[in-house]
């Protein structure tokens, strides 16, 4: 027992303990964000050409709507992307955001079996498939997690007169969980359920599964974003996160959200004013 | 070797001492005294209360009545510190056998190194020193506990039948470890019941039999003749009850 | 299912492929969780060892506590720390949150308990079978610690190795307090969560072979170490 083993341990342990937080340098920032825009590559394709251009790494969380402003809530982020418009409205509102601004959209669709079993293929209307799924009482798996999807179809079952909570654990199954858990788990169980097209193609575990309803107004997807108060929040890097924030909503990043593609289809299309 | 001096621990002084183990009692009330230097040998049948005893003088165990003295002073850490006890089964720790010696000695200072590997040589046990210590026989694991004891430089060594089951080769060289430890001055008090052994090492014997001190006299008077019935009969080899 | 088979032919190719993706994804998997390990051993082992040796009134009490929080969820485990480190935490201003640092601290906290629980029992054995010739030697209590840890350093080992198996295997605490960030906080688990919620079903079970023969070479390792110690009596 030359060395004591107490000292080996702290040695080994400062050594594979090195620490590189990502909040510490002015170059990089940390995007709370919705899952659809990291889950179908669209940040692995822009931020190389934000990078190239401003230096700035961006470090993405992505978590569900509801949970990226909690966590902006806390401060734990410099730029908020998401899609919940009322909630963003809310958050800077309360002061927890500097400006809310539209970026880009795509659409909800309802997807499903092709047994179809409560007959909404082919529809447009998103009130109608509801019904129709309450009605028969086809199995429609809900996120049930507050995210921007969950907000958006609890807002159309409240359109369409109905309460699916009462059915909870019967035929309308909460996963609490995100769209591609969600969708994981209406594959498997043969149910309905409600996605952002994004996500939808980029999602590889479709098996049978198709698009049955789309195309109404209603299903509109609205993306904001959001630059963190740095009076509210002192860490916040207010510069790095407004040259995100800019670049995002300017005519050549604009252009790059136009031009990104999955399977030959455009997922998000770019509306900043 | 350094001239012999007499350890200032003596007397010993044992009195009304009992033991009881759920209303059993081990030890009943047991007087004891020990002013000679030398090897006094703890003798008699299983059972008798032996080990027992000795583990309470040393402090290990409390006795539920009674007082321990050693040289006037009531038993306490500080002189279990001058004193080394050899356990009948050794606990050697898992290490090399030079390790289990360097336990002992390095809080002790000095150099250390020097000192193992004399104690390691006494043992004879020079030349299995970097060797795992739980790997040696039983008789060697015997001498490295009792180099170990050493390693400790005790007034008092304390030793609970220490070649029950070992070779005898490893006897003799415990047995002539034992007699230079006397002749350097420290007080050995061994527990065991191979009567041969007593024969050997004995300056005084102490005979217990059922939890009581039946006899303690000089080992040549014992040996000779035995003041109880139960001495007479252990000597013999007969099986009292 | 033919997810099976093509997810062993994907494992098989990014093994061989040697992604360097991959690659970092391991690495810091490796990293985050050896870390945690040996920070949760540095505390684990003398709780442990201080919890075999005294007896002082309420430690069974704490034995009971320790056994308990040996099945603490993870996903606790990282809200809680998430709530301490966040900006708006008490440990905000340590700017850690989303870091491998994070995610070591939340490990940390979910493996210390097996450690220190685990290396009791263990501890408690030698203690007993060594306390007798301590106490003669009086030996004090820091020294029998620090003696009962070196003599059971291999035990503590395996004990080492079932904390390992709990950080590298889970993924609720890394999950909220590392984000699952791509190239920073992007681990194994968090990478298979990852590529399940994409659908990749094949995909994620492939990573889950690597993840299990990342585990199964770390415990070869550390198996092969303690069969040569029992070899020589140490163990």
């Amino acid at each position: 027992m030359k060395t004591r083993p107490e000292t080996i341990l702290l040695i080994a342990a400062l050594a594979l303990s090195g620490t590189n937080p990502a909040g510490s340098a002015e170059t990089s920032i940390i995007v709370q964000s919705t899952t659809s825009t990291a889950n179908s590559g669209l940040y692995d394709y822009l931020l190389p050409t934000f990078k190239m251009d401003t230096g700035i790494t961006v470090n993405v969380v992505a978590v569900g709507t509801g949970q990226a402003i909690k966590n902006a809530k806390n401060c734990d982020g410099d730029v908020l992307l998401v899609h919940a418009k009322s909630a963003e409205e809310k958050f800077v509102a309360e002061g927890f955001g500097l400006s809310r601004q539209d970026l880009m959209y795509n659409d909800l669709i309802f997807v499903g079996p092709p047994s179809d079993a409560a007959a909404i293929g082919g529809g447009r209307s998103a009130i109608e498939a509801l019904s129709k799924i309450a009605a028969s009482q086809a199995k429609f798996a809900s996120r049930g997690d507050n995210s921007g999807t969950h907000k958006k179809e609890m807002a159309l079952w409240q359109e369409a007169g109905l309460d699916p909570g009462q059915q909870s654990g019967r035929w309308y199954l909460e996963t609490g969980s995100g769209m591609g858990a969600t969708l994981n788990a209406a594959v498997g169980s043969g149910a309905y359920t409600m996605a952002d097209r994004a996500t939808w193609i980029s999602f590889s575990n479709k098996q049978d599964f198709k698009i049955l309803v789309e195309g109404d107004d209603m299903l509109f997807n609205q993306y904001g974003i959001i630059a963190i108060n740095p009076n509210r929040c002192a860490q916040v890097k207010r510069e790095a996160a407004q040259k995100f924030v800019d670049w995002m909503l300017s005519a050549k990043g604009q252009a790059a959200i136009a031009s990104y593609q999955l399977e030959g289809q455009q997922l998000f299309f770019p509306n900043a004013n | 070797m350094p001239s012999a001096k007499t350890t200032s621990l003596l007397p010993l002084e044992v009195s009304s001492l009992s033991y009881r183990v759920d209303q059993e009692t081990l030890l009943d009330n047991i007087d004891l005294s020990v002013d000679s230097p030398g090897i006094s040998v703890i003798m008699g049948a299983n059972g008798a209360g032996k080990s027992l005893l000795l583990r309470i003088v040393h402090g290990l165990l409390e006795a539920h009545s009674g007082a321990i003295y050693w040289h006037g002073v009531a038993m306490a850490e500080t002189l279990r510190r001058r004193q080394a006890l050899v356990f009948q089964k050794p606990v050697l720790m898992r290490r090399s056998v030079a390790a289990n010696i360097d336990f002992v000695l390095r809080p002790m200072g000095g150099q250390y190194r020097q000192r193992r590997d004399e104690l390691l040589h006494q043992a004879g046990l020079q030349h299995k020193r970097n060797q795992p210590a739980r790997l040696l026989s039983g008789g060697e694991q015997q001498k490295l506990a009792l180099a170990r004891a050493l390693a400790t430089e005790p007034e008092v060594l304390l030793l609970d039948e220490p070649c029950a089951s070992i070779d005898s080769a490893s006897t003799l060289q415990i047995e002539n470890l034992l007699h230079d430890t006397r002749q350097r001055g420290v007080k050995i008090i061994l527990v065991t019941h191979d009567i041969g052994q007593a024969r050997r090492l004995a300056d005084d014997v102490i005979f217990m039999h059922r939890g009581r001190i039946l006899e303690h006299r000089p080992a040549a008077s014992f040996f000779d003749s035995p003041s109880s019935p139960e001495g007479q009969a252990y000597l013999d080899g007969r099986i009292v009850v | 299912m033919q997810d099976f088979s093509e997810a062993f032919g994907l494992a098989a190719s990014l093994i061989l492929g040697f992604d360097a993706d991959l690659g970092e994804i391991i690495v810091l998997s490796l990293r985050v969780s050896l870390s945690a390990v040996l920070l949760a051993a540095l505390i684990g082992f003398p709780l442990g060892a201080l919890t075999a040796v005294l007896s002082f009134p309420g430690r069974q009490a704490i034995a009971v506590l320790m056994n308990a929080l040996m099945g603490l969820p993870p996903v606790v485990v990282g809200l809680l720390v998430y709530m301490a480190l966040s900006r708006a935490g008490p440990l905000g201003w340590m700017n850690l949150l989303y870091t491998p640092m994070a995610m070591i601290i939340a490990q940390t906290i979910l493996v210390t308990p097996i450690i220190a629980a685990l290396s009791r029992q263990v501890m408690e054995d030698m203690h007993r079978e060594y306390d007798e010739q301590f106490r003669s030697l009086c030996i004090p209590t820091r020294r029998v610690m620090t003696a009962l840890i070196w003599d059971s350093r291999y035990s503590l080992l395996t004990v080492a190795l079932a904390g390992f198996g709990r950080a590298i295997a889970e993924v609720g605490a890394v999950i909220i307090v590392g984000g699952n960030i791509d190239h920073l906080t992007r681990v194994m688990t968090t990478a298979i969560a990852l590529e399940t919620s994409k659908g990749n079903l094949a995909l994620a079970l492939a990573l889950g072979f690597v993840l299990l023969i990342l585990a199964l070479s770390v415990n070869a390792a550390v198996y092969s170490l303690r069969a040569s110690a029992k070899r020589l009596s140490y163990a």
